[in-house]
């Protein structure tokens, strides 16, 4: 069985020193270790900005797609081959802005992919401009009298588009976050983490220092049942977002895969192409 | 006796049209005749003029007729609109519900059947359809058991008494305009067809049919029109073969969808038409610069921006060609007939993995939409090629990646999918090098761009040029795309008539140009004329640009959102000559 290790490559990331990417770099590569994959079995599509690199240094199949697609390429990947773990990752400006349509279809579409979004509330790569999980009268390159947009819930969309698992943790707490992803990869349907990364180069706002102030463990309430939805969606609200920690599992629902009519538990990929001779005449007939 | 005949339903969209359309031509199609369909029909669901019009010939056709010999009429509308096209001596067949008139300066003969109050008083005017249908199939003096037999299968989930009271429809409607007539009527006797059974179907469902053959499994699209169809027919299809359908949240998750599942080795395509295939842009860049297989159809449309969404066009020609930014390899093939529709996509399938390019099918809403007779398709002709897709992979040393992008003499290098061990390698649509990790070495790029590049030099694609060329040197070269060939066919044979000496080629590859091939016809017609559905002459200018002879090459061009008529091409031929 692999070791977290054989899960490293020789690339360097290109991250700033003490950017909060590269412990969920570790946490990914940890975890799945942890729920026993081999390197080949599993797949990271990530999207673009400085989150979007990760395929590229976790030893694993990876694809690194276009601004805001890394979740249609992910469901394509599964479809294609449900045998492989497929993990989808980019930043929040890649799946709460380019990409906010793909990820409210892609939950309630409920593949069995896990989606980690690097969230750090700003555009990093280039430079330093808001993003829609920017605070308002967040002051960035883009809004230099701060934003005067409302800032987007991640969360709150999520369980509104039906999702079966939504956490949110923090990029210091490796050991919550690896057992999240471990978590999110073990449920069967689509599962949303969304991990506070923060930009060490361009947020002075929201700091290691200000997350560790300000948010709060559920882990605090031993009574929390993550699988009461309305619960689940007070507690996002009581706490402004600000919680970490499995919000709302859904073990019921079925995923994706399990309800297409016809889909067979054998990989697409594996299958064979050929048409037989019977096949192809009783399609044809149906044109006379 | 006539060997061919037009006849064409008119009335309100939800009206039925459709569907005795429908019933009417596979009840022929029962006899053995060939057909050629055309709607003309609006970007809504209920009301405004639709209409449908079939060619019937004892021989193969390939294109709409100038004129039309009988009109079924659901309103006067249908009747002012189309009597135009009815050719002296024609017959309009109309409810008497509405007082119909024959315009004046039209010489064509009316029978005025009851066609509402008759269905009524078998209990619901839905059955006009049949009234109508069985009214003009009788003046044809085609047996009516045949078409009894088709409304059978059209209502038979409906239950036997639907399916009678149908039938009773028929009857009664063909014993109405009998009387009327005095018996069927010996101007539109039509010749004995050959009572073979032909494939009857619309383009979009040759597409499909070639796509399940083809060995594709999977396709994500959004739906638009003239596209949806071929979603429709697969989404009914690939269960059985273990496949799916994702209908996406728009076309730009359709096609990444579409390139993850082909990196992970499912033939997987989506189809769209203009405005899906803009918002497809940056994503077949990703999939050229991946070297990822894909394939898209695009059936055109009216453009630009929502333009003529239900008509006929040929205006993405240039979209497809240049589309994306930067620089990749990409084919584009333009299937010219329904039967190229089903080849295609296994060509198509077989060129994206053979060559790891994006390849786009584009057709035109004529070719997709236009229900006609299609030849026997040969299942022995389709072999897939999946070109240098590799199941297992040699042992690597700590830290190695698989060379997915290897520097080779063609230029395509091995692919092996998610899943093989020793087969990790990464996949980014940045500047890379041989193992897929970014680079930004200068030399690096340049071999990258060249190998990429240089792939298709030596594209081998199924008929790149479809050639009829009689002639040595003929005083006319007429070339064309999609689903122009017919008529032109059609006005060459009136040409030939004339003494006038025409080639004809259809151009199927379009992008990378044929240009050699198409050459020496080039050179040695004395003029030449291209002939396409848009305003700005996109394939002659392809043509002028590869292939050269600007001073010879005139563009018939049409973009009013109609087909080409025959007599259209044959008069603008004439006049050039």
């Amino acid at each position: 069985m692999a070791t977290f290790k054989e899960f490293r490559n020789n690339v360097k990331p290109n991250w700033c020193p003490g950017c909060g990417d590269f412990s969920i770099q570790a946490a990914i590569q940890r975890a799945a270790a942890n729920v026993g994959l081999e390197p080949e079995e599993l797949a990271v599509i990530s999207g673009i900005g400085c989150s979007g690199r990760i395929s590229g240094y976790i030893n694993a199949y990876g694809l690194h797609g276009i601004h805001g697609r890394a979740l249609p390429i992910a469901q394509g990947v599964k479809l294609a081959n449900r045998e492989l773990t497929v993990i989808a990752s980019g930043g929040d400006g890649d799946g709460f802005a380019i990409g906010m349509g793909h990820t409210v279809h892609a939950i309630r579409r409920n593949l069995n992919i896990t989606y980690i979004v690097m969230d750090n509330q700003i555009y990093g790569l280039t430079k330093g401009q808001t993003s829609p999980r920017s605070a308002e009268g967040f002051k960035t390159k883009s809004t230099p009298e701060g934003s005067i947009e409302s800032t987007l819930s991640p969360l709150e969309i999520a369980m509104s588009a039906g999702a079966t698992f939504v956490a949110q943790s923090f990029s210091s707490d490796l050991k919550q976050l690896t057992s999240l992803i471990e978590a999110g990869i073990k449920h069967e349907g689509f599962s949303l983490i969304n991990v506070f990364s923060p930009c060490v180069t361009f947020n002075k706002i929201n700091t290691y220092d200000w997350f560790k102030e300000n948010i709060v463990n559920l882990e605090q309430f031993p009574e929390y049942d993550p699988s009461n939805r309305m619960a689940a969606m007070n507690k996002i609200m009581e706490t402004e977002g600000m919680l970490t920690g499995l919000i709302y599992q859904n073990k019921q629902r079925k995923s994706y895969e399990d309800m297409i009519t016809g889909f067979q538990q054998e990989s697409l990929s594996k299958q064979d192409l050929t048409l037989s001779e019977a096949d192809f005449n009783k399609l044809v007939a149906e044109f006379k | 006796m006539i060997s061919q005949l037009s006849w064409k339903i008119g009335g309100q969209q939800g009206e039925g049209v459709e569907s005795t359309d429908r019933i009417f031509s596979t009840a022929l199609n029962r006899l053995g005749y060939y057909l050629y369909g055309y709607r003309h029909f609006s970007s809504r669901i209920k009301g405004g003029h639709t209409n449908n019009k079939i060619r019937i010939s004892t021989k193969p056709i390939r294109a709409i007729s100038d004129d039309l010999d009988i009109l079924v009429a659901f309103d006067q509308e249908s009747i002012d609109l189309n009597a135009k096209e009815l050719r002296t001596g024609g017959v309009v067949v109309a409810d008497a519900k509405f007082n119909p008139v024959i315009p004046e300066g039209v010489d064509a003969r009316l029978f005025a059947v009851p066609i509402t109050k008759i269905a009524e008083e078998l209990g619901t005017s839905l059955m006009k359809n049949m009234v109508a249908s069985g009214a003009s199939w009788a003046l044809l003096g085609l047996p009516l058991e045949v078409f009894n037999k088709a409304v059978e299968e059209e209502f038979g989930r409906k239950g036997q008494a639907v399916v009678e009271k149908n039938i009773e429809a028929v009857k009664l409607g063909a014993e109405f305009v009998l009387e009327q007539a005095g018996g069927p009527l010996d101007a539109f006797k039509l010749e004995e067809a050959d009572g073979e059974q032909k494939l009857f179907m619309i383009g979009n469902e040759a597409i499909g049919l070639g796509c399940v053959a083809a060995g594709c499994r999977l396709m994500s699209a959004y739906p638009i029109t003239p596209a949806s169809e071929i979603m429709e027919y697969l989404i009914k299809k690939l269960p059985k073969f273990g496949g799916t359908v994702v209908q996406t949240e728009d076309e730009i998750a359709a096609v990444t969808m579409a390139i993850g599942a082909n990196y992970a080795g499912v033939r997987t395509m989506t189809a769209s038409a203009g405005p899906g295939l803009s918002l497809m842009m940056e994503a077949i860049g990703l999939a050229g610069m991946t070297e990822t297989p894909l394939v898209i159809v695009n059936t055109q449309r009216g453009g630009p921006s929502t333009g003529l969404p239900t008509k006929q066009e040929q205006s993405d020609l240039n979209a497809m060609v240049y589309g994306t930014h930067g620089e990749i390899p990409k084919i584009v093939i333009a299937p010219a007939s329904i039967e190229d529709c089903f080849y295609d996509m296994i060509e198509a399938f077989n060129l994206a993995e053979q060559y790891q390019v994006p390849v786009i099918v584009m057709t035109d809403l004529q070719l997709s939409l236009g229900k006609q007779s299609c030849d026997v398709l040969d299942l022995n002709k389709i072999q897939i090629n999946r070109g240098k897709l590799v199941t297992e992979a040699p042992e690597l040393a700590q830290h190695e990646l698989f060379k997915r992008y290897e520097f080779t003499e063609d230029g395509v290098s091995q692919r092996v999918l998610p899943g093989v061990k020793n087969g990790i390698h990464h996949v980014t649509g940045v500047e890379h090098d041989e193992t897929g990790r970014p680079s930004e070495s200068a030399a690096n790029r340049l071999r990258m761009m060249d190998k990429r590049l240089n792939k298709l030099n030596n594209l081998q694609v199924r008929e790149a040029l479809r050639v009829d060329a009689p002639h040595a040197e003929p005083e006319l070269l007429i070339i064309g795309m999609g689903s122009t060939g017919g008529t032109i066919d059609q006005a060459r044979a009136w040409l030939e008539q004339d003494g006038v000496t025409t080639n004809h080629i259809t151009v199927r590859q379009i992008h990378p140009f044929p240009t050699e091939q198409l050459f020496s016809y080039l050179q040695a017609a004395k003029k030449v004329v291209v002939l396409e559905n848009n305003a700005t002459a996109q394939l002659a200018g392809q043509i002028k640009m590869n292939v050269g002879f600007a001073d010879k090459i005139n563009s018939q061009l049409k973009y009013d959102g109609n087909p080409f008529l025959p007599s259209e091409v044959y008069q603008a031929c004439k006049e050039l000559v």
